[in-house]
């Protein structure tokens, strides 16, 4: 089995069988991160550059741990600069770097596309990590997973996702990864980050978040980024957090068994309050463990499976 | 006197209402004459010394486009584009007169950068009226020169590239212009509700995740400025309108009796912010490519001469601005080149006649800054344009006379042919033969 494709560059391009494939071989990858010896002999002789042009702990360590994992080489690039600054083209960087023969280049950018123009220029796969507002696959399969996980199905599921949709990548990817799998999202948050026809990605939207999350099965909270506050997208943190943050009130409106999702990093006392964030229903750990299982199983998705081909 | 005589062609020149087979008598730089094809056509022998004739049977035969918007870079980005290459796509765009832009460096905001640019535009064959600057460095906060500007060959007033932010600068601005009788041209476009964005905001961006510029962003500023217009009896003119509710506006303004008229751009009229999909660079402008509703708008608002002018917005830009991230990606395409085919196909596709296209790139412009031009009309300067409307091209950007290639067209075939490009006369493009 593997992915027919040369890129992951977001959701929107994957059909419902090959996320399925995704999930089915992270589980098959989980049990990898469990041993004494935590890696496979699988991509050996593979170089994976992590190209990242935007700060990134997590997801960073996360490729570059999934790729050890497998015996890839990983190499990190983090590039403080973008290709306008430089005075440079994208096609120059991109040569520049597939020059030095790699079998992938995970990257994250700000500027939505990036990936997407990148893998016009480059022959090896290109895995997106984040661009702009636009995707983030793996975020989505990671989410996705610790979803099928705990309530051994996604289908038929509802999901609310709260919090700034209009900036977040990882709303639009969940939003396309949910509904492909069957399940109902709906997305909440105030006007001024909520995306015009946000509908079309096949979703509902709502301003109140307390009728986005009646009867959910999963809520996922997005971190809202301090600094909108000065661009007035919210008057204060003390009234989007009354609005919008997720407290052990809200929570019962959930259903019983309601898991609580969060991307990471987290404010604290902000979107979500600390005894919901360290509460019972919080997979927030889950998430980043899972992570590491996703991006794994992309890797040999992507690269591994089909060299046997 | 040097004769030139266009033979048996289809003229089309709604300045005149004249839209039949004529054949054209240029003597001396001017038009002499129109009669009626295979008239008597003896009493000229092609031999006669000092006379050029050309067979344009089964070719248009239209006054000389004239574009309210361009930008020839020179001086200060002659990589993207020089008053040569520029002139070079004008002409062989069919265009025989051209407004270039301000937003040179330095900027064209006095008299001794607009003689640069009329000076080095002297050998290219047509006629180059540099748009001077409202403010003195495009600043948007003091006034340029206006009477320096103006008598050095400027034909309006424009900061285009940027709007004039400050509502107080530019009440004056159109206060003073109505000395000379000049229009200003309004960027029309509020900066801060552009806050950031790269293409329209709409389901497309949500979906491409790019941040959006709202039609408001056009429209807030295009009714500020049609409001200081009434307000200073001035003349306005609003460059590249983008946006249905800015259609509405000129509109109702012009129902008024105000001094304002507009523009639109070939991109306006033919693609929508699908174009961005898959982050084409090329599909990057400002105003942003719109929808569906505004494109019909636009096209609604050429028809019934809301919008008077086709205008390029012809924007050079290099692969350094281009080749790169989508949100950092230089703003505009080239499009002297690619104008009236793209035109054309929409008189092919019935949305204009060929008359109201023709009218659109002639005489209206010149109407807008009161050029002496864009008709064939007995005694006027023989700027003409010959066109072979059932020809195809296919857009090879390594083929175009512009210096830079950044156009959303590569690869297209289109019909529509500029054939030869005459300006005071003088065959400027396209050689004497058939």
């Amino acid at each position: 089995m593997r992915l027919k494709r040369k890129d992951l560059l977001g959701i929107e391009d994957l059909r419902a069988d090959e996320i399925e494939l995704i999930l089915s071989t992270a589980e098959s990858f989980k049990e990898v991160s469990d041993r004494e010896i935590k890696k496979v002999p699988t991509l050996r002789g593979k170089t994976i550059i992590n190209l990242f042009y935007e700060p990134s702990t997590r997801t960073r360590t996360s490729f570059e741990i999934a790729a050890k994992r497998m015996s890839a080489d990983a190499i990190n690039i983090s590039a403080s600069s973008s290709s306008v600054v430089k005075g440079e083209t994208l096609k120059d960087t991109a040569r520049n770097l597939e020059a030095m023969k790699p079998d992938c280049i995970v990257v994250r950018h700000s500027s939505s596309g990036t990936p997407r123009m990148l893998s016009k220029y480059v022959a090896c796969s290109v895995v997106n990590a984040g661009d702009g507002a636009h995707e983030h696959p793996s975020q989505a399969l990671l989410d996705m997973l610790t979803v099928k996980e705990k309530k051994g199905r996604i289908d038929g599921l509802s999901i609310a996702i709260v919090g700034d949709i209009a900036h977040s990548r990882v709303a639009r990817s969940n939003i396309y990864g949910f509904t492909k799998l069957g399940a109902s999202v709906i997305v909440a948050g105030p006007p001024t980050m909520m995306p015009p026809g946000i509908e079309s990605l096949g979703c509902r939207a709502t301003t109140d978040m307390e009728s986005a999350i009646k009867g959910a099965d999963v809520v996922m909270m997005l971190r809202i980024q301090t600094e909108r506050q000065k661009e007035s997208f919210f008057p204060t943190i003390r009234e989007y957090s009354r609005l919008y943050g997720l407290n052990e009130e809200r929570v019962k409106r959930a259903k019983d068994d309601v898991i609580i999702l969060h991307p990471g990093p987290i404010n604290r006392g902000v979107e979500i309050s600390p005894e919901v964030a360290d509460g019972p229903y919080s997979l927030i750990l889950d998430q980043v463990t899972n992570g590491v299982a996703v991006r794994m199983a992309i890797f040999y998705l992507l690269l591994g499976a089909a060299r046997e081909e | 006197m040097e004769r030139l005589i266009i033979r048996g062609g289809h003229v089309i020149d709604p300045a005149t209402d004249i839209d039949g087979e004529y054949d054209v008598y240029v003597v001396g730089g001017r038009i002499a004459a129109l009669r009626p094809a295979a008239s008597d056509t003896g009493e000229v022998s092609p031999d006669a010394p000092g006379v050029t004739l050309i067979d344009a049977r089964g070719l248009l035969v239209v006054p000389g486009f004239i574009d309210l918007h361009t930008h020839l870079r020179e001086p200060g980005y002659e990589y993207k584009e020089t008053i040569q290459t520029g002139t070079d796509a004008a002409k062989a765009g069919g265009f025989t007169t051209i407004l270039c832009m301000a937003n040179t460096n330095p900027p064209n905001d006095n008299e001794s950068v607009t003689r640069h640019i009329i000076k080095n535009a002297e050998n290219s064959g047509i006629r180059v009226l540099p748009v001077g600057a409202v403010t003195q460095g495009l600043k948007g906060e003091k006034l340029s020169e206006m009477a320096g500007l103006k008598s050095a060959g400027c034909a309006a007033f424009s900061d285009d590239g940027a709007p004039v932010v400050d509502a107080g600068v530019m009440r004056r601005a159109l206060e003073y212009s109505r000395i000379f009788d000049m229009p200003v041209i309004s960027h029309a476009e509020d900066p801060s509700l552009v806050s950031g964005g790269v293409m329209n905001e709409g389901v497309v961006s949500t979906r491409l995740g790019l941040k959006g510029i709202p039609n408001a962003a056009e429209e807030a500023m295009a009714a500020r400025d049609i409001a200081l217009a009434e307000l200073t009896g001035a003349r306005l003119h609003i460059a590249h309108v983008s946006a249905r509710g800015t259609v509405e506006l000129v509109r109702a303004a012009k129902g008024r009796g105000l001094k304002v008229t507009a523009e639109a751009t070939p991109h306006h009229l033919t693609l929508t912010d699908e174009a961005v999909e898959g982050y084409d660079t090329n599909a990057k402008m400002n105003p942003p490519l719109r929808t569906k509703e505004d494109v019909e708008a636009l096209r609604a608002g050429v028809r019934d001469g809301t919008i008077d002018a086709i205008a390029t917005d012809h924007a050079p830009h290099s692969v350094i601005e281009k080749d790169v991230e989508f949100d950092g990606a230089a703003n505009g395409i080239i499009g002297l080149e690619t104008a009236f085919s793209l035109i054309w196909g929409l008189v092919e596709e019935g949305v204009f006649t060929p008359g109201t296209a023709i009218r659109a790139m002639t005489v209206n412009p010149a109407k807008a800054v009161s050029i002496d031009g864009g008709t064939l009309k007995v005694g006027k300067i023989a700027d003409i344009t010959l066109i072979d409307p059932a020809r195809s091209w296919k857009v090879e950007p390594g083929n175009l006379k512009s210096k830079s290639k950044n156009t959303p067209w590569a690869g297209a075939v289109l019909k529509g042919v500029v054939v030869k490009t005459i300006a005071g006369g003088k065959i400027v493009y396209g050689g004497p033969g058939r």
